[in-house]
């Protein structure tokens, strides 16, 4: 069963990785079991439900659907790189406040991929919203306060980049 | 939109009725929450289960000996390695921790390994060789029923009869004369939790030779109950702590990998964690019970009902689970919040070879719903009335008897309710043409046509759910308070065992305890089995329960500290008296068994309506819906928390709407062909579509702060809503669900 490795260097949350993974290492399993970056979760194994959602070099990905060695030289963001410090993003702030999450399995994922549609969109509607968060499940919320969580974060990013 | 009758007013310091952010948000939204599935022990080994390839099969022999040899292996155990009683289960003890000599259903747990690596320990439980003897399944429930059928356990397949009698059925079956008389058959299919986080949990051997089990679960003390007894160990050596728990539904109820994880751990003396992926959480836990039903309406000229009769046959599959009060349940509110003068009902569970079913948000409660209230639809066409009048014509209120003959107590306002949901305004329907925007239209932007074949319709459904556990359950939780200074000021320690699995209770209960002591630093302990029994997160029943016990042990300790004089302040009291601590248990007013024969009793403690209405637009020849709008209507009693509150009511709705369009776990001879998020759809962000709600408070005095459960009613309702929706829109009789497009274009 020995396979050959390989060597990544990857960059997450602003600190520098090298690992030896075999080429089938999955990058979800090379930040949770490898890396500890046990805030990105496994909710599905079949890219369906985007629990495990992190930027892969400023865009959103799924980390189940990404072999780590597709990620060599890379620099992902997760979940827990986030908030500077004590400072949250604010769409920490607005999943938080505006009762976006439940369980919160879904919510690491969910966050990623509104800061993905974000950047793309930075003033989106609520059907822009729904759209960009399509491939994200949520099982407790029924969705309509992640909506609006989005929608408030958006308005305090423009805010803050006085668009 | 929400738009709330509250009298509540929030308070500055974090009590009840104030919109309260989850303590435990701050560490979801970072990523810093320990799911179960997150622990972690330096020395620590993986546990994977061998499953039944086999719907039924007797086992010949099991070798382990390949298995055993593989490097970084442990442990290989089989039932014969099983320290003490062999069986658990929530109603019945029939369920084996392993296989025994027969496997009853697909995905059966026959044997387990431990081994240094997740890839591992699967490989070497690939390994092991179980030869079977494969035997003829019992897959269908109708055939289930029949004596002749082979017994699935000793005794016959029937699990349970209920049923209910009530006026002239109590003399025999003849249904007294109505005017109108509707008759239907409906089919609920067999729908998953599907929570997103899967099972897992830890267990760690201790040195006194008991074992620390860390477990995603909602009810710790009944999985104690039932480990203890397996493990051939006493209760006070099985302790378990809740880990993070990724969502719960109620297939957490029963055991799944508990008593799994603590053998391995017991017998390699190492730590032991066990995570199943998506396919095998599948298999591991229990499903809601499909059914079947068969109903007859009798109402006068007016619309009036005279008589119910239904026949609700439950597919519990092969382990007994909840059952029993599944079927209880489906009986005693099997004709819906209505004033019925005759009532004949059989409800009946039973064994098959199927995947085992128990609890599942609605309890029973869901299908029987789907019946009724598709029967109070036709039942409006053949008087002439609409959805809306016929159901306030029959609805219930204070002063009515359920079927059961239990009086309503407590306000009870449906007509009120139905009054308020039809006058809600409307949403904007897009325009029924060629050419309209692609993302409004069924299907969405995969839509081919250009919806020339897009309708329209409206849907009402009400449902009733029980609150709390019922039919004479010693039904209880435990809460310690203590109050103390810490750094000079007063704190408040909340430690309960209940459950928090998503639902928000640890913010509720720290509401409570600051409502109660006055005091604004709250925190809620980690909950374990260190404290008494919390009862089950289940059943709608923990703000009630064990917000009941929290507000009794504050209370006890506001006695204590009250001895010391009104004049001082707390902080010089506990400046005297140290921590003061109090443990209170608490207990809803007793409930009754239903009469074996009849059916008649006050089997609940409380009851709980909601009211929907459902906009969908349907693409008749392509056989696609999209839910426009829901509104809903839901009467709380009283609001600790209306943006957790609205947060449950839009959840259960989208349960709801799921079992309604989407979701079912489809099987060929109790082989199970859609064990994956890929082919066993949830609903998306896309197909939820935005929610009208109104929430009512008609408090229930009977219940802490006039409180009605609130997690589960939404589920009821949302699901004939929007079926008949979709009946409106396209004239279709759509028995079954989830309507699945062949139902609506192919016909």
């Amino acid at each position: 069963m020995a396979q050959r490795k390989m060597t990544v260097t990857v960059t997450v949350d602003g600190v520098r990785y090298e690992e030896e993974v075999e080429p089938r290492l999955l990058l979800v399993h090379l930040l949770r079991d490898r890396l500890g970056k046990t805030g990105t979760p496994i909710g599905c194994d079949t890219g369906n439900c985007g629990a495990c959602t992190v930027m892969l070099d400023g865009r959103s990905a799924k980390s189940c659907s990404v072999l780590a060695v597709q990620a060599d030289g890379s620099e992902i963001l997760t979940v827990e790189g986030l908030a500077s410090g004590d400072e949250w993003h604010p769409l920490q702030r607005a999943f938080h406040e505006e009762h976006a999450l439940q369980c919160g399995y879904c919510t690491p994922g969910m966050i990623m991929a509104s800061l993905d549609l974000l950047q793309v969109n930075p003033d989106p509607d609520d059907t822009e919203i729904r759209e960009g968060l399509e491939g994200n499940l949520c099982r407790c919320t029924g969705y309509a306060n992640i909506v609006r969580a989005v929608r408030r974060a958006a308005a305090e990013s423009r805010e803050v980049s006085g668009a | 939109m929400t738009t709330s009758k509250a009298t509540t007013s929030a308070n500055t310091f974090g009590g009840i009725g104030g919109n309260l952010p989850r303590p435990d948000g701050t560490l979801k939204v970072r990523g810093e929450f320990a799911y179960s599935s997150d622990l972690w022990l330096e020395d620590m080994l993986w546990g994977a289960t061998l499953r039944s390839p086999h719907v039924r099969a007797r086992i010949l022999g099991i070798d382990l000996t390949e298995a055993i040899a593989m490097p970084g292996v442990h442990a290989v155990l089989t039932h014969d390695d099983v320290p003490g009683e062999k069986h658990y289960g929530l109603d019945r003890r029939d369920q084996p921790v392993l296989a025994v000599d027969q496997v009853r259903y697909q995905g059966e747990a026959v044997a387990i390994v431990a081994a240094d690596h997740p890839e591992t320990a699967r490989r070497a439980a690939k390994a092991i060789k179980v030869s079977y003897e494969p035997l003829p399944p019992v897959v269908d429930p109708a055939w289930a029923l029949d004596p002749a059928s082979p017994p699935i356990h000793p005794g016959g397949n029937v699990v349970r009869r209920q049923p209910v009698r009530t006026g002239v059925f109590l003399d025999g079956p003849g249904a007294p004369p109505a005017d109108v008389v509707v008759v239907g058959e409906y089919e609920v299919g067999m729908q998953d939790q599907a929570f997103l986080g899967p099972e897992s949990g830890l267990a760690v051997p201790a040195e006194d030779g008991g074992v620390d089990l860390y477990i995603a679960t909602q009810w710790l003390h009944v999985d104690r109950d039932q480990l203890a007894p397996c493990l051939g160990l006493p209760p006070e050596l099985v302790r378990l702590t809740l880990a993070g728990v990724g969502g719960a539904f109620g297939a957490r109820e029963d055991l799944s990998m508990q008593v799994h994880a603590c053998m391995l751990a017991l017998r390699t003396g190492r730590p032991v964690k066990i995570v199943y992926d998506r396919q095998e959480s599948f298999f591991g836990h229990v499903h809601r019970h499909p059914a079947r039903m068969r109903y007859e309406h009798g109402a006068d000229a007016d619309g009036r009902l005279v008589y119910v009769k239904a026949e609700i046959l439950l597919d519990g599959g092969a382990y007994c689970s909840s059952s029993l009060a599944v079927v209880g349940n489906a009986a005693s509110l099997g004709a819906g919040p209505y004033e019925v003068p005759n009532i004949h009902i059989d409800a009946y569970g039973v064994y098959t070879n199927n995947p085992p079913c128990g609890a599942m948000r609605g309890f029973g409660a869901v299908q029987a719903c789907f019946g009724y209230e598709s029967q109070m639809d036709r039942l409006a066409a053949a008087c002439g009335l609409s959805p809306v009048e016929i159901r306030i014509r029959n609805a219930v209120s204070e002063g009515s008897r359920i079927a059961t003959g239990q009086l309503v107590d407590t306000p009870a306002p449906l007509a009120e309710m139905l009054a308020e949901l039809a006058a809600m305004p409307m949403p904007d329907l897009p325009a029924e043409r060629p050419g309209p925007d692609l993302r409004d239209l069924p299907g969405g932007v995969s839509q081919t046509t250009r919806g020339e074949g897009v309708r329209h319709g409206v849907g009402y459904a009400v449902g009733l759910k029980n609150i709390c556990y019922s039919e004479g359950f010693d039904d209880y939780s435990t809460a310690r308070v203590r109050v103390e200074l810490l750094g000079g000021k007063p704190h408040v320690l909340v430690h309960t065992a209940a459950a928090e699995v998503g639902q928000g209770l640890v913010t509720v209960l720290a509401q409570i305890a600051r409502t109660e002591l006055g005091v604004a630093n709250v925190t809620v302990a980690p909950a374990d089995t260190r404290v008494g029994s919390a009862g089950s997160s289940s059943a709608s029943r923990q703000s009630y329960m064990t917000g009941g016990a929290v507000r009794a042990a504050c209370a006890a300790v506001r006695d204590r500290l009250a001895a010391h004089g009104p004049a001082e302040s707390l902080t010089e009291i506990l400046a005297l008296t140290g921590p003061i601590e109090e443990t209170r248990e608490y207990r809803h007013r007793p409930t009754f068994p239903m009469d074996p024969f009849t059916g008649q009793g006050d089997s609940h403690t409380q009851l709980a309506l909601c009211v929907h209405r459902a906009v969908v637009a349907v693409d008749v020849e392509l056989g696609l819906v999209k839910t426009v709008e829901l509104a809903a209507v839901q009467d709380v009693g009283r609001i600790l928390n209306p943006i957790a509150l609205e947060g449950q009511i839009h959840g259960a709705s989208a349960q709801g709407l799921g079992l309604a369009l989407m979701e079912e776990i489809q099987m060929e001879g109790g082989r199970v062909l859609n064990p994956s998020f890929t082919d066993y759809l949830i609903p998306t962000i896309l197909d939820m579509p935005p929610m009208r709600l109104s929430i009512l408070e008609h408090p229930d005095p009977h219940a802490p702060y006039g409180l009605r459960g609130a997690g589960e009613p939404a589920t009821l309702s949302s699901t004939p809503a929007i079926v008949a929706a979709v009946r409106n829109a396209t004239g279709l009789e759509l028995p079954r669900v989830p309507i699945r497009p062949e139902h609506i274009a192919l016909t």
